[in-house]
């Protein structure tokens, strides 16, 4: 009996195991194929969908442009806020704008950035393919001789690709900006010197590996939210399930991706 | 004599271990309009999302024009595609686009014709169904019947050669379904088009058919012209076209094997 539970628990973990390996290689197999139509395409005669790409690249990424200056303004005043708490101990306050400047470009800023994302987009790219599926819209155009992948999720990969790293940059402006206020009126900065010190404080490849990861966040919540409305069953309860579980599923491995990138950019800087 | 453009070899198909069709063939010829007959859950919605490629058979051929296309690859899949046409039960309309955009994107992504070109093309289309002038409308602002016809204008923009219905007067008032049933009449007269219909609307089916099929349990059990159909004698024929309900011993057997079922699954 109790070994035939320990049977069930290896095959629990198991099963598990495989079937999170066979979802990230649906995600990837799916992020490929966007590829193929966005790289390989325009040299076999079928056009770039750039109108299509503009389109969701101006939701993803202009109309995200409020929300995200708001949160990580205060992210970074956050950041100033609990630094100083201790540097004002040893009367470092003038190293505020590195700690700032440092924690958001590395790691906040994209990491914010992916989150606001997947609640914006990432969840209306399911909501948005799970209900065209539930109401024969995909089928429709496979029907029709139009790929699915190629009409619908190659543009949001494209504008993704694009807006994530952008909305990165400037959320990492804000978060500065954030940061400055504290400096402004509590550590005698000026708001130029303070944000001369946050510039002097990074290096290119701060900002660079944020971008990388920003990138690679991008691919991530696209490949989910798309994957989920894709596989979404029959009925409106479905749609919600999915929307739920791509958020989920994205903020888990953009995590998730975030530690491997934090991982190798570690490992590869310590050289 | 006609020669068949569909060619149904003891096609299979199966959801997980569940086989829902068990072995159908059939022909359908150049120019006719075949109405596919069946109850609910007989198979024939699973046998139409096969014939488009929608589903994979688990086994048999399906020959359209000389290529079976359950062995085909995803490109000549495709190549099939676009000489064929399918009009959805619920008419799957693109909510985001207007319904000229909608008639115009298989023409968009198809052909390299001019913006005007297709612009004249979607207004004749839209106009053999009826519906001329709603070019900028949205989806959403046409009722159930003017729905129906902008997508079968939609399956008409590519000029098929084959054109399938799921369901064509389902969820619409006798009315409204009667004016489909002229469309499909007016297109079989004007295109000599292959016509494929599925439903259960047995006075549509009779009025818009040349031959007609009937599913059950995801077998043929009877194929034949109009009246053929009407004089059959074959009793699940008959008990189709009369209406008759099943005998309530097999449903109570049905109730009793779920329950069972469900105490299995739980135990």
């Amino acid at each position: 009996m109790v070994g035939e539970n320990v049977v069930e628990v290896f095959y629990q973990v198991g099963a598990s195991v495989t079937d999170s390996l066979a979802y990230l290689g649906s995600l990837a197999i799916l992020a490929g194929r966007a590829a193929y139509f966005t790289f390989v395409g325009p040299f076999r005669g079928k056009a770039v969908r750039w109108q299509s790409a503009a389109s969701q690249a101006m939701e993803v990424g202009v109309r995200a442009l409020p929300i995200l200056s708001l949160i990580t303004f205060f992210i970074g005043l956050i950041l100033a806020l609990q630094s100083a708490y201790e540097l004002s101990k040893l009367g470092a306050l003038n190293v505020v704008p590195k700690a700032v400047a440092i924690s958001m470009s590395r790691e906040l800023g994209p990491l914010i950035t992916a989150i606001v994302v997947i609640g914006r987009s990432g969840s209306a790219f399911a909501a948005e393919i799970g209900t065209m599926k539930v109401s024969e819209e995909i089928d429709a155009l496979e029907v029709m001789a139009i790929s699915p992948v190629d009409f619908l999720v190659s543009p949001k990969f494209l504008a993704m690709i694009i807006m994530v790293p952008c909305l990165t940059i400037w959320a990492n402006a804000m978060g500065i900006l954030g940061g400055a206020l504290f400096g402004v009126t509590q550590a005698d900065f000026t708001l130029r010197r303070y944000v001369q010190a946050s510039i002097d404080s990074l290096y290119v490849r701060d900002i660079v590996s944020g971008l990388i990861k920003s990138v690679m966040f991008g691919i991530t919540i696209t490949a989910v939210g798309c994957q989920e409305g894709l596989a979404t069953g029959g009925g409106a309860e479905q749609v919600g399930r999915s929307t739920t579980r791509a958020v989920v599923i994205s903020i888990l491995l953009v995590v998730a991706v975030d530690l491997v990138f934090t991982g190798i950019f570690f490992f590869l800087g310590a050289r | 004599m006609a020669v068949p453009v569909i060619s149904l070899r003891d096609l299979r198909v199966s959801y997980g271990d569940r086989e829902i069709l068990h072995g159908i063939n059939f022909d359908v010829m150049a120019g006719e309009t075949l109405v596919i007959l069946g109850g609910s859950g007989s198979g024939k919605s699973t046998l139409l999302r096969t014939l488009v490629g929608l589903e994979r058979p688990s086994s048999g051929q399906i020959w359209i024009n000389g290529q079976d296309i359950a062995a085909v690859s995803n490109d000549e899949l495709y190549e099939i595609r676009k000489r064929t046409g399918m009009s959805f039960q619920g008419s799957a309309l693109f909510g985001s686009m207007t319904v000229g955009e909608n008639v115009a994107l298989p023409l968009r992504e198809h052909t390299k014709l001019e913006d005007s070109t297709i612009e004249i093309m979607l207004r004749l289309k839209l106009e053999q169904v009826g519906l001329a002038g709603f070019e900028y409308h949205m989806p959403s602002q046409l009722s159930g019947g003017m729905k129906k016809r902008a997508a079968v204008a939609r399956a008409l923009a590519m000029d098929p050669e084959i054109l399938f219905f799921d369901e064509p007067s389902a969820g619409l008032d006798p009315i409204i379904a009667a004016g489909i049933d002229q469309l499909i009449l007016e297109l079989k007269k004007a295109f000599r088009m292959t016509i494929i219909v599925v439903t259960h609307e047995l006075a549509s089916a009779f009025l818009i058919a040349d031959r007609m099929v009937l599913i059950d349990k995801g077998n043929v059990v009877a194929i034949g012209t109009v009246d053929a159909m009407r004089t059959s004698t074959q009793p699940r024929v008959r008990q189709f076209l009369d209406r008759v309900p099943e005998p309530d011993v097999e449903g109570e057997l049905d109730y009793l094997q779920t329950l069972t079922e469900r105490y299995r699954r739980h135990a």
